[in-house]
């Protein structure tokens, strides 16, 4: 056998979350990903978040399309279901998991390749379903699996390794999310952990289709001078505009009073998430300022992050559709088939 | 004028109209006025890509023995379109009748002596007695009813009576319809020598036990009844109204009426690639799932098509094939998608393929093809075409078992997996080349990763050669179960010994058995073998090593079928030869018996 199995040892004073799970229980396979590639610091968040969480790990289907980020559902939360499909068609198969039963948590993983290029229509639509997932898109501006040739996130003036500057106009997934009606936008990045997780746990929590772009250095062809998703570039220019706190719905909010420009979003579950803004002005549930603030950054080459978009009522897939609130997969088959006196009552009117 | 044969209960009527003008209903009536006659009847719609304005034709055959094809023969033209008139007035055979609008001067340069032609001033009377100008196009399409029914002396208590039923709701249509068609039948009664030669009897027991559907309906009904939940679809005649009546039944069986809440749920999707997507989806999260489409959507979902084959993904793709290559003629009907279906994909992939005849077998093969993909864990087509989808087909009634369970295939669940050391996804344990699966959400030591990449037995991510290879040859195993597993081939033999063989599948079934039977009159007997599924089991197999010449009837330019016999049963290339027939109108009988008998001949001289 060719697959790695990780020992499993309980690291001291990591202790156990509710459900009486370590964080290991939320770990996968080890990564074959190049040492200091942006996609596995996410990896670590969102074993993080889950086992924060306490998510059951056979609740949550992960998902991926082709690419390095792609990759990394097999290096997480190993007792879930894996899906990795094909290049840019993640979204769909999504639709369909969730379609067939919806009480699943759904993680997905694609990269800017995968989700912008090959994959852009099945990204938009499945924004625009308002499917109930949490999608990341593990950003590094490059497609990492087939040698660092540009993808379409690639700023306007940055430079391939082998010196090659891009001046077609990149696509940016945030603006872009907001702009399909998006009910979930955020960006982080891979080096700050600390914003990535509150970020992921609210994704997941969120019922609607949770887009999070997270700018995630390809360290073997992206990570250089001129390049405008390296690590140091990222770090030089980034600008949080509002501070992600995820608080479940058990805890209360003890700061709440003292904290005052905290702007509280309440869930569906009934965790909220409390937004600090970095900057006063920031209103995520307003759609065309959020617009005008990432374009004025934009132009500034500023790489803004944290939950910029935000509106919970959107309905999601299954509220649109009017589905049954029971999962569809689980009806038993006399629940499903008319019977054969139906049929021939139905034949009346085909004569 | 030459003299009209008798044609009693075995006459085919065209009208040949503009689309978008109500033909469709008057054509309706026709049909069912005849079939509550207890005359056997098909109908068969020629119609346009369009919307509105160009030629449509419909053909109505009704046929005492049962006959269900195209003869070949036209009876009686309803030419009521100035466009086509010229052809349409070639087409009569000799000896028929041609009915026109003489609203209007017809062209006298078009002549034929040895047809029968009617003038009646439909447009002149419809103007003449409606006021509104959209009633009067449409009521004069239901005058020519009127005077048909006249002219084939069709029973009108039963024309009252189904107009009293289409529009139950709408006592004052009742009206104007009976109206519009007493004017037609009136006036053909007064001006002409009522009924023709060329007619209708009541015959039987008025159809008892006989339904009048189209194939998609039909598929659509079985998707229904195997307990499908999750339909995915993009657009695209002639698939459109498989999605369309699965959402009628699903508002009918399985909607909550008073919440509204839906027991199913249906994704149009934003093209081909993502329904295929959703499908597998669906599939690999526990519910039965499946997509309408035609051949342009299958070549966008052959990349996800090969991914389930190779990742094991029970999944239902319904190619309701229509004429290619590329966007061909979306209205027509082939069966040109027989090699795609079978090889979809890139890499060794290869696929089951049921072969339904007509809606009866739409229906039943709908649900076999629920339970083949969930045994055999692969994707499965359902091959129809568009004569058998969106035509109007008699069939015996469909029939449901109470009894019936669904095949769920080699299925862990929570309780299995609890007594289980540790599951692995890839593992032949009996033989038959079917692992076992688990379903997402329901049991931690159910997890497995799913892949389209090399993996091993296990379902761990390989690029061993061995591991690779071992998996792939498994799957050949699972193809040799498939071959049990389909449905087998349906022979009818000649009654005698026959050194003829004939094989044909799915729509051409009806013209089939009429070109035998006309040919066995005239001394030559072939036993036919119908195929009903990919791949061939020993039978087929045996079918034709038991002839010396074994014709390959099929719809299509290239002998599809013909190259997939050889490749799969190494069949000889000299004993099967080729019938085909690939110009966008259903196969009609003559056309087989014509090929049939000159390739006879043809030995015969040799
Ligand atoms: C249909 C198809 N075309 C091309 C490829 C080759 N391919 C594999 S990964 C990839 C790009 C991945 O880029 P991205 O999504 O940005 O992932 P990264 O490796 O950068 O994380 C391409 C083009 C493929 N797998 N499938
Ligand atoms: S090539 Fe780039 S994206 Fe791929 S693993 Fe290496 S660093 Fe990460
Ligand atoms: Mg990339």
């Amino acid at each position: 056998m060719t697959y790695i199995k990780k020992p499993r040892i309980d690291l001291p004073g990591r202790g156990r979350n509710e459900i009486g799970l370590t964080m290991r229980d939320y770990e996968g396979g080890l990564s074959t990903l190049c040492a200091g590639c942006g996609h596995d610091s996410i990896t670590a968040a969102i074993v993080q978040a889950f086992f924060e969480l306490s998510t059951p790990p056979e609740s949550v289907i992960k998902l991926s399309g082709i690419g390095c980020s792609s990759k990394t559902p097999a290096y997480f939360v190993s007792g879930a279901h894996g899906f990795n499909s094909v290049h840019g068609r993640m979204p769909s198969v999504a639709t369909g998991a969730m379609a067939a039963n919806r009480d699943l948590v759904c993680i997905a993983v694609s990269g800017d390749g995968d989700s912008l290029s090959i994959g852009f229509g099945q990204f938009g639509h499945v924004v625009r379903r308002n499917l109930n997932m949490l999608y990341i898109i593990e950003n590094n501006g490059v497609y990492g699996l087939t040698k660092g040739q540009f993808s379409a996130s690639a700023d306007p003036g940055s430079k391939a390794k082998k010196g090659e500057v891009n001046v077609m106009q990149s696509i940016d997934p945030v603006s872009t999310a907001i702009a399909l009606g998006g009910s979930f936008v955020a960006r982080g990045f891979s080096g700050d952990r600390a914003q990535l997780v509150p970020l992921i746990k609210a994704g997941i929590r969120h019922r609607g289709c949770a887009v999070l772009d997270v700018i995630s250095p390809c360290v073997t062809f992206n990570d250089h001078e001129g390049s405008t998703k390296s690590y140091a570039y990222t770090r030089e220019n980034y600008h949080p505009a509002v501070y992600t706190d995820f608080v479940p719905p058990a805890e209360q909010i003890e700061a709440e009073q003292k904290d005052g420009e905290a702007t509280t979003v309440t869930m569906h579950d009934g965790s909220r998430i409390k937004l600090r803004k970095a900057d006063n002005a920031y209103d995520p549930s307003d759609r065309s300022a959020v617009m005008h603030y990432l374009e004025d950054r934009r132009t500034k080459g500023e790489v803004v992050t944290g939950l910029l978009y935000i509106d919970e009522d959107l309905p999601e897939m299954h509220a649109i559709a009017q589905t049954e609130a029971e999962p569809l997969s689980g009806r038993a088959f006399s629940d499903l088939s008319p019977g054969a006196a139906a049929l021939a009552k139905l034949q009346k009117g085909m004569r | 004028m030459s003299a009209a044969q008798s044609r009693v209960n075995d006459f085919v009527v065209k009208i040949g109209t503009v689309n978008g003008t109500g033909s469709a209903s008057a054509n309706g009536l026709l049909m069912k006025a005849l079939f509550r006659m207890g005359i056997p009847v098909t109908g068969k719609n020629m119609f346009p890509s369009n919307i509105q304005g160009l030629p449509t034709w419909y053909e109505i055959r009704a046929n005492k023995d049962g006959y269900m094809a195209r003869s070949g023969r036209v009876d009686v033209m309803v030419a009521m379109n100035a466009q086509t008139y010229k052809q349409d007035l070639a087409e009569v055979s000799p000896g028929g009748f041609l009915i026109y609008d003489s609203t209007w001067p017809r062209e006298h340069t078009l002549q034929r002596d040895d047809i029968t032609v009617l003038g009646v001033p439909l447009a002149k009377m419809a103007n003449e007695h409606f006021k509104v100008a959209r009633v009067r196009i449409l009521m004069k399409n239901v005058a020519y009813v009127g005077v048909l029914a006249a002219l084939l002396n069709l029973d009108l208590e039963i024309i009252k009576q189904l107009l009293t039923e289409t529009f139950a709701d709408k006592p004052k249509l009742v009206d104007s319809n009976l109206e519009a068609i007493m004017l037609g039948y009136d006036y053909a009664m007064a001006q002409f020598t009522c009924p023709l030669p060329v007619r209708a009897e009541k015959m039987g027991n008025g159809n008892e036990g006989k339904v009048l559907i189209e194939g998609n309906a039909a598929a659509a009904l079985g998707a229904v009844y195997a307990g499908a939940t999750v339909g995915a679809w993009y657009p695209i005649t002639p698939s459109t109204s498989v999605m369309d009546a699965f959402k009628s039944y699903c508002d009918m069986f399985r909607t909550d009426p008073e919440t509204g809440e839906r027991r199913f749920c249906i994704i149009q999707a934003e093209d081909e690639l993502a329904a295929a997507g959703m499908v597998l989806g669906a599939n690999w999260a526990g519910a039965r799932a499946f997509t309408p489409t035609s051949g342009p959507g299958i070549s966008l979902m052959s990349e996800f098509i090969g991914f389930a084959y190779y990742a094991e993904i029970p999944s239902v793709f319904m190619d309701i094939q229509r004429v290619g290559p590329s966007t061909g003629m979306p209205t027509r009907t082939q069966q040109c998608d027989l090699m795609l279906a079978a090889f979809a994909s890139h890499g060794d992939t290869r696929h089951p393929i049921l072969l339904p005849k007509d809606p009866n077998e739409c229906f039943e093969l709908s649900v076999k093809a629920f339970d083949l993909a969930d045994r055999l864990q692969t994707p499965v087509f359902f091959l129809s075409d568009l004569d058998i989808g969106m035509n109007d087909w008699m069939i015996d009634e469909l029939q449901w078992d109470d009894g019936y369970q669904p095949d769920r295939g080699k299925m862990l669940g929570p309780a299995e997996l609890e007594t289980m050391e540790k599951f692995h996804r890839y593992l032949d344990e009996d033989g038959d080349g079917i692992p076992k699966r688990t379903l997402p959400g329901k049991h931690p030591k159910g997890a497995y990763f799913v892949r389209g990449s090399g993996h091993n037995r296990y379902g761990g991510y390989t690029e061993d050669a061995e591991e690779y290879q071992d998996v792939l040859d498994r799957l050949l195993v699972k193809w040799e179960t498939a071959k049990q597993l389909v449905p087998g081939p349906e022979i009818r033999h000649a009654g005698k010994h026959a050194d003829y063989g004939i094989i044909a599948f799915g729509s051409s079934h009806g013209a089939v058995t009429e070109a035998l039977d006309g040919l066995a009159e005239e001394g030559i007997h072939a036993d036919y073998m119908r195929l009903r599924a990919f791949p061939f089991n020993e039978e087929v197999e045996a079918f034709i090593a038991a002839h010396k010449t074994v014709f390959v009837v099929e719809q299509n330019r290239d002998a599809q079928m013909r190259s997939l016999l050889m490749v799969e049963l190494d069949a000889p290339a000299d004993k099967l030869v080729s019938v085909l027939h690939y110009n966008g109108l259903p196969i009609p009988s003559d056309c087989i018996a014509e090929a049939l008998r000159e390739h006879i001949a043809k030995e015969a001289a040799a």
